[in-house]
């Protein structure tokens, strides 16, 4: 029998989109002085969501001064035990908003609701919470008895997770006292824009937390800013790097996030079922607009067969297609651009030899979809096995030894995650010591926790998020 | 997975001479993660199916059900009414499928085939001693053929725990394939008893050693130990028949029992085998469900679906 799943939508009733947002400065929702404005759209559909206000250099410098004020008269004064009761009371009105800004966030982003729901939004949450515990304890943090806060924030964050990732920046600042302006992604303003109504609600005194929208230049404009202290960035290793020149020489502090080329290790005595559900898992989730996406799978060459075949079986039961629909597993790419550097290094992956296969799906006419693909007979030289495509691509290496394995994951110049698949202990042990990656998976893929610090080798950047470890970049040690 | 199964595709009809080749064949098959496989079960239960889907489900999954009494206190007249409740489900609905099969104990055989004579609902019973299954071979058979002759044309008989757990898997092999040949033309479900084999490599392992000594289904549990049917448990199981499949081009059925309640929890499973197994197995000759109270919940959604609005438990007939 064939068993067709019917449509299964969420309801989008419960998002109240306003036609226009101004930037949200010093606790009010305010107009820009030269009067800006882009469009955020559905990538879904392309349909028009929201105006969004376009900051230009005179707001980013009204935030930071709101930043500035409430940093010295309110925010850094104020005991860590009040500042974390204003944490736990935001984190729980993200629990009680989850579903509103779930559907926001897929509407926005294009990702599936299931990760929106089931994913981003407890891990929001999560963030809250945990850091809100830590604003009564940073003399236990290990920092030294007394440790305090840099001051104001810039924060500027991507469009793949878009209120994660602002949870992951402004939740440890404000529990180590500073206060922030946050700018997100051009492509995905409405959550972060959601999550300032979510301050007014929650009482957040006024400059505590301050959302500039707009895009590059808006950026440049925030962390240039001669009032900022501390600049933490995620995203490309291109403005990475970018950021990091222009702030050579200043007091200003930086942690940087960027890209990552992971690769996802599978050896011959793996539980092959898990490890396909991983790599499924490793390279399908949120489309592949994931930094550290196992984007390199490297199969012990006496078992690539048979584990490729499993992975094309699984590959097929993948349902790509509208956002919304609960039964989703792969959305929308996030943007036109985005979609053609996809196109770029796919096309090149096939001009450079490499061969390629995708399930047969049927994409939606409108939007930007791109279907799951892998490309078997990568080679190290390939340009798709060295560039980030930020995508639904994999591609597919074999290895014949643990130290050939090592040497090829490692033989990249980022080091933002690996995976490691195979029933032995010992083995785990010796290759996550060799590994040069931040975060090493065992058995599993794309797992994160407010506990668990965060961070990169090489290119994929320095300093570290979440756990006790995503304090440092917050205090003045 | 394949890579064992392939690699000794020409000699698995030789496994069951030695047990040494079969333990070097069960031990090689791959591992199962735990997590990973709780994880990607739980994640196949966050599938949403609704309106024209669940009808369809709904409809597909009692004609999956195995209704089944198995208890001390079964007389002839409770058998007699469940076997008329399993031709005729929903009484005010002639649309309403039968189901798959009625699963009774050997010595109430007799009054079940008596009712169902002449119709498409089969007849299980549970034999081998069960559901323990510790008594000598001699008597387990017999057991057997006493159910097939008296009109069962399905048997569902329990595996030597304490034989596998010790590792003797010769002699759990060998029990099968004399059972398999007791019940003549009436197909063979091996209950693993899964809670009694506590580790998914367990599963995978009596699934497959199930499977090569002529095992028409696999089934989870008796439902008489603490923890009965599980979805993980099936997921593995049904990752084992697909690939058994692969392996021999042979088809092994698979049948979930006990704990199963609710129409929510079978249209879990029926995912399950969709998105694992595939479609060729959404048949009630390849998967049922081992339930009782099952049947009245799931008659209870469809009439919700018809009808729009939840009749009460007095609507549906208790049997």
């Amino acid at each position: 029998m064939i068993f067709e799943y019917a449509p299964a939508p969420e309801s989008r009733s419960v998002v109240d989109l306003k036609p226009s947002y101004g930037l949200f400065v010093d606790g009010e929702f305010v107009d820009p002085t030269d009067g800006g404005s882009f469009k955020s759209i559905n990538p879904a559909s392309e349909e028009v969501l929201a105006e969004v206000a376009e900051a230009g250099a005179g707001d980013v410098d009204r935030a930071v001064r709101a930043a500035r004020r409430a940093y010295e008269q309110v925010w850094g004064p104020m005991p860590g035990r009040d500042r974390a009761k204003y944490l736990f009371r935001i984190a729980r009105i993200i629990q009680e908003r989850s579903r509103e800004l779930a559907v926001l966030e897929s509407l926005d982003n294009g990702k599936p609701i299931r990760e929106s729901r089931d994913v981003d939004l407890p891990l929001v949450a999560a963030h809250f919470f945990y850091y809100a515990g830590w604003a009564d304890k940073l003399p236990h943090a290990g920092f030294g008895p007394d440790p305090q806060p840099i001051g104001v924030a810039a924060q500027v964050i991507p469009w793949n997770f878009p209120l994660l990732m602002l949870a992951w920046k402004i939740a440890p600042a404000l529990a180590a006292g500073n206060t922030v302006v946050l700018k997100p992604a051009e492509t995905t303003p409405l959550t972060a824009l959601l999550f300032a109504e979510i301050c007014q609600q929650a009482d957040l005194p006024a400059g505590v937390v301050n959302i500039v929208t707009g895009a590059g230049d808006t950026g440049r404009a925030l962390v240039e800013h001669a009032d900022v202290d501390k600049v933490a960035f995620t995203g490309s290793t291109e403005v990475g790097r970018a950021i990091a020149r222009s702030i050579a020489g200043t007091r200003k502090k930086l942690t940087l996030e960027l890209g990552g080329k992971a690769a996802n290790i599978v050896f011959d005595d793996a539980p092959v079922d898990q490890a396909v559900e991983g790599i499924v898992n490793g390279i399908f989730f949120n489309q592949g607009h994931v930094c550290c996406a196992g984007s390199r799978l490297l199969i012990q060459e006496n078992v690539a067969e048979q584990v490729l075949e499993s992975l094309k079986r699984r590959m097929a039961q993948l349902r790509v297609g509208d956002p919304l629909d609960k039964n989703t597993d792969i959305g929308a790419i996030n943007s036109a651009a985005q979609l053609a550097r996809i196109r770029e290094l796919s096309d090149a992956g096939s001009a450079e030899g490499a061969e390629r296969w995708s399930p047969a799906c049927e994409l939606p006419e409108r939007g930007f979809w791109f279907a799951p693909t892998i490309f078997t007979g990568v080679t190290q030289a390939h340009r798709i096995a060295r560039e980030e495509i930020f995508g639904p691509v994999l591609s597919v290496l074999t290895f014949r030894t643990p130290a050939e394995a090592v040497e090829k994951a490692n033989n990249t110049p980022y080091g933002l995650s690996a995976g490691i698949w195979t029933d032995k202990g010992s083995r785990i042990l010796w290759m996550a010591d060799r590994l040069r990656a931040g975060v090493v998976w065992a058995n599993t893929f794309n797992k994160f926790d407010p506990t668990s610090p965060f961070g990169g080798y090489k290119e994929s950047g320095y300093g570290r998020e979440g756990g006790r470890h995503g304090l440092e970049g917050y205090l003045n040690v | 997975m394949t890579a064992t199964a392939t690699s000794a595709r020409s000699d698995l009809s030789e496994l069951g001479r030695s047990e040494t080749a079969l333990r070097t064949f069960l031990h090689g098959l791959p591992g199962v993660d735990q997590v990973g496989a709780e994880q990607r079960a739980a994640q196949l239960g966050t599938r949403s199916i609704k309106t024209t889907a669940k009808a369809q489900a709904i409809d597909l999954a009692i004609r999956m059900v195995d209704l089944t009494t198995l208890e001390g206190a079964d007389t002839p007249g409770k058998v007699r009414a469940l076997a008329a409740k399993a031709l005729r489900p929903d009484p005010a609905d002639p649309s309403c499928p039968h189901v798959g099969a009625v699963c009774v104990y050997p010595a109430m055989v007799p009054y079940v085939a008596e009712v169902l004579r002449g119709s498409a609902v089969h007849l299980a019973s549970v034999a081998t001693s069960f559901p323990s299954g510790q008594a000598p071979l001699e008597i387990k058979l017999a057991d057997v053929r006493a159910a097939v002759e008296a009109g069962a044309d399905e048997i569902d008989m329990v595996i030597n725990r304490g034989a596998f757990l010790a590792g003797r898997y010769q002699e759990v092999y060998d029990e099968i394939v004399a059972t398999r040949s007791a019940c003549g033309d009436a197909h063979l479900k091996v209950i693993l008893e899964t809670g009694e084999l506590a580790t998914y490599d367990n599963v995978r392992r009596a699934s497959w050693l199930a499977m090569l000594a002529g095992g028409d289904f696999i089934k989870t549990s008796t439902g008489k130990v603490p923890v009965a049917a599980t979805l993980p448990v099936t997921l593995v199981m049904l990752e084992a028949v697909r690939d058994f499949r692969a392996a021999t081009g042979r088809q092994v059925g698979v049948k979930p029992a006990g704990g199963i309640k609710t129409t929510k929890d079978a249209i879990k499973y029926l995912v399950m085998v969709n998105e694992t197994a595939g479609a060729d197995w959404l048949d009630p000759d390849w998967f049922r469900f081992g339930a009782s109270s099952l049947l009245n919940d799931l008659l209870m959604q469809r009439t919700k679906l018809t009808t729009g609005v939840y009749a009460g438990p007095d609507y549906f007939t208790l049997d």
